[in-house]
Formats: structure tokens, C-alpha cells, sequence
């Protein structure tokens, strides 16, 4: 058959994923005064001084960086809550629930707002330790999957850069699974079914047996 | 992000509303495109929405130049505006990639052809047509007869078998906004996969293709 067509390498580059993180809500803290924006994307404002105010990143970065307002960090960046989400990060085999662009968010944020986050070498550190250990969970994650033959996977909590970054190997892995598989079903009953087909997820919803 | 039991009605509310504005239909509609390995419907009411919109907003930035208005608001509202502009101008871009890709399958197919607009039409016709005399004219008419068709590999073939399709049996990441239930793959012998609200699954493109037509699984 002609042409295998080669599936999309990484469907979204870094910059397309930072912009779509940019559309998230931020709290800032605008010093100076001005009239409600009205955007194709939406209506924000009115700003006036030391009033909190809920802009989309985009925005919040752009004020910032002309000095006109100061940004207020999420509450999941603080010192406490990251350290709790390490400490269950290494605790367990599954991942744990973060903001689904938390590493582009992060990123935007200590490029720009500096100032702004309390503590940000803390922060900033132990953001890197999860991003490593969720890491090095797809890796074994993924080690898993490949004894079994897989048909779907369940990727819960993943965020939105892990998920483009692993999507190329998982994508060309489950198709070469599903490919094998089914070419092997139509070949006839020579071969014994010692193979289960089962979809597999990670996460305890089922129990596989190791073989 | 955190959202307390009493809150979250509300922010399923904000989220249903935030979802059926423009700018988001625009999002979606352009993570989807770019996520999928074959083309999708064209949604033109969108894009004539869209491209509206922007106009009037250029418009307003040019008033606010001659108006004297403060430079940085009307830097805000040309940011928006390029923003806007970018999603709608790679929507078009990925789309016209694809028909690139499989212009003679598109031309096949009925089904797949009413999934372009008009003027996607008119490029994937000429597309096909340069394509087809340039492959001509630089190989087909030196080889031998049977084997002059750009469709198929020899006049012995019995499917145009040169042309290349896009992969449905693709895998996609894809999210679904609801729970889905039990949701059953393609070949009967798998046992249906559970599909929760909001959690990344890897799937064959080709199993959810109806709900993603029907907008009810987003690509990421």
C-alpha cells in the first residue's frame, strides 16, 4: 500500500502550547487607572489602583512588563502546597492534580514577575523536582505498557507540555501495537490465544497480570 | 486549579460560558484541526464570525491612532488583535497543509470534499492540477504505458493505490469535557474503555471520530 503518511511529530511546538497557556487567569494588582478593555477574546477591566482585577496571562505579562501593575502568584505556587504535591508526587505511582499548563505558567511567571512570587528560587526549585519526578514516572510508566498489548491509555493528570512531549512515542508505540495486533488476529487459529487483547490504563483501575 | 465543592457549579457555569465564546470556538476548533490526522469540517459561520470581528477591531485601533488615545491601550487591543489573528490565520494554515498532503484523496471524496470551503476548493483543484502535471510531466510520460496514471501504481492496479490517505487509525490525545461512560473501541474484542470528565486519554483517531465531530471529545 502506498504511503504511510508520517503522523504529526509533535502536533503543538513549545510556543503554541505557551500561547495557549497565556489565555489562563491571573489576579493582579493594577497602579494605574483605565477603562474596561473590551477584546474579541473578552471584557476585562475597569483597573483602578491597588484593586484586584482577573486578566488573562497575556494581559497580566504585558502590564507588567510596562510596569503597570503587579501580579499575584496562584494560590497552587506557593512554597507549602508545591512541597505537599512533591512529596505526593514521590509517595506515588499516580500523578498528581496541577494546573493542566502549570509549566508554562510558571515559566511566563519567572521570566516576568519576579518580584511578584514570594520565595521564587524555593518555588522555582521544587516546580523542577516535579517536574522530574512526574518524568520519571511516564518513563516507567511506559516501560509498563509495553509488555502488555495496549489498545487505549489513560493519562490522568498529565499536563499539557508532559502530554506533548510523550505524544509522539505514545502515539507511534500504540499504533505499531494496534497495527501488529490486528494483522495477527486475521491470520488464522494456528496460534492459540495465550495473548490476552485487554485495554490497559495506568492507575489502578485494573489490575494486569504480569506474565 | 482548586475549586471547592459549593464552587464548582459556578465554575462549571463559567466554563460552559467561557466555552461558547467566539474566541474559544476559535481555540478549539484549531486544537482540533492541528491534533487530527485527517481534515475536518470547516466551520464557516466561525471564521465569518471571526474574520468580522477583527475587522471591526481594526477598524477601532485605527480610530484610536487618529483619536490620540493612550498608546498603551491601543498596544493591548493590537495585541489581542494578533492574537486573534494568529489563531485564525493557523487555523487555515494547518487545513490548507492537509489538503496539501491528500489533495488527490480529498478530490475522491465526496464526503471529505464538502468538508472544504469554497476557496479550499478552488486551491485543492488547482493544487491537484499542478501536482498531477508536474508529476507528468517530469516522470509519467517517460514510463511505459500501463504505468502512466498519478492515481495508480499500474493500469493492472485495481485501487488507485498511488494516492495517499490520511491515517484514521491514528492515535490522538484527546480530553473529554463529560463522562463519557463506557465507551467501546473499535473492534468488538476489547472491553470499553471508561471515559471520565477532563482526563487525558490516548485513543485511536478513528474510534471517537463521531464525538469528535459532534464536539463532544477536544484534541489536545
Amino acid at each position: 500500500m502506498a504511503a504511510a503518511s508520517e503522523p504529526h511529530a509533535s502536533a503543538f511546538s513549545a510556543a503554541e502550547l505557551e500561547f495557549l497557556a497565556e489565555d489562563e487567569m491571573v489576579e493582579i494588582v493594577p497602579n494605574l487607572r483605565m477603562d474596561p478593555l473590551n477584546f474579541i477574546s473578552g471584557d476585562f477591566g475597569p483597573f483602578r489602583p491597588q484593586i484586584a482585577t482577573q486578566v488573562p496571562l497575556w494581559l497580566a505579562v504585558a502590564l507588567k512588563k510596562r510596569g503597570k501593575c503587579t501580579i499575584r502568584a496562584p494560590e497552587w505556587m506557593s512554597v507549602d502546597k508545591l512541597a505537599q504535591v512533591l512529596e505526593s508526587e514521590r509517595d506515588s505511582e499516580k500523578f498528581q492534580p496541577l494546573p493542566f499548563h502549570y509549566v508554562e505558567i510558571s515559566r511566563l511567571l519567572f521570566d516576568h514577575a519576579r518580584e511578584d512570587i514570594p520565595d521564587i528560587y524555593m518555588v522555582r526549585s521544587l516546580i523542577e523536582d516535579i517536574k522530574d519526578v512526574r518524568f520519571h514516572k511516564i518513563g516507567t510508566g511506559l516501560e509498563i505498557i509495553s509488555k502488555e498489548r495496549t489498545y487505549a491509555l489513560r493519562l490522568k493528570n498529565l499536563s499539557a507540555m508532559e502530554a506533548n512531549i510523550v505524544r509522539p512515542f505514545i502515539t507511534r508505540a500504540l499504533e505499531t501495537f494496534y497495527k501488529l495486533s490486528s494483522s495477527e488476529m486475521i491470520q488464522d487459529s494456528d496460534h492459540m490465544p495465550n495473548r490476552q487483547a485487554q485495554a490497559t490504563n495506568r492507575g489502578p483501575r485494573r489490575q494486569l497480570k504480569d506474565r | 486549579m482548586d475549586s471547592g465543592a459549593g464552587e464548582s457549579s459556578a465554575a462549571d457555569d463559567y466554563e460552559s460560558l467561557m466555552s461558547t465564546t467566539d474566541a474559544e470556538l476559535l481555540k478549539s476548533a484549531w486544537r482540533n484541526e492541528k491534533a487530527a490526522p485527517e481534515i475536518l469540517k470547516f466551520d464557516a459561520d466561525l471564521v465569518q464570525r471571526s474574520r468580522q470581528q477583527i475587522q471591526l477591531m481594526e477598524e477601532m485601533v485605527g480610530e484610536f491612532g487618529k483619536n490620540g488615545v493612550d498608546p498603551l491601550t491601543v498596544s493591548l487591543y493590537q495585541m489581542d488583535l494578533d492574537r486573534t489573528m494568529f489563531l485564525l490565520r493557523s487555523y487555515l494554515r494547518t487545513r490548507l497543509q492537509k489538503i496539501e498532503k491528500y489533495v488527490f484523496h480529498i478530490q475522491k471524496t465526496a464526503e471529505v470534499w464538502n468538508r472544504l470551503s469554497r476557496q479550499e476548493q478552488k486551491f485543492a483543484r488547482r493544487c491537484a492540477g499542478d501536482i498531477k502535471h508536474h508529476l507528468e510531466q517530469s516522470v509519467l510520460t517517460k514510463l511505459p504505458d500501463q504505468y502512466q496514471s498519478h492515481l495508480r501504481q499500474s493500469a493492472a492496479s485495481e485501487d488507485d493505490d498511488m494516492v495517499p490517505e490520511p491515517q484514521l487509525d491514528a492515535y490522538v490525545v484527546c480530553r473529554s469535557k463529560r463522562y463519557l461512560g463506557a465507551f467501546q473501541l473499535d473492534d468488538g474484542s476489547e472491553e470499553p474503555v471508561n471515559i471520565e470528565a477532563d482526563d487525558l486519554y490516548a485513543l485511536p483517531y478513528k474510534s471517537i471520530k463521531p464525538l469528535v465531530e459532534s464536539k463532544q471529545i477536544d484534541l489536545v
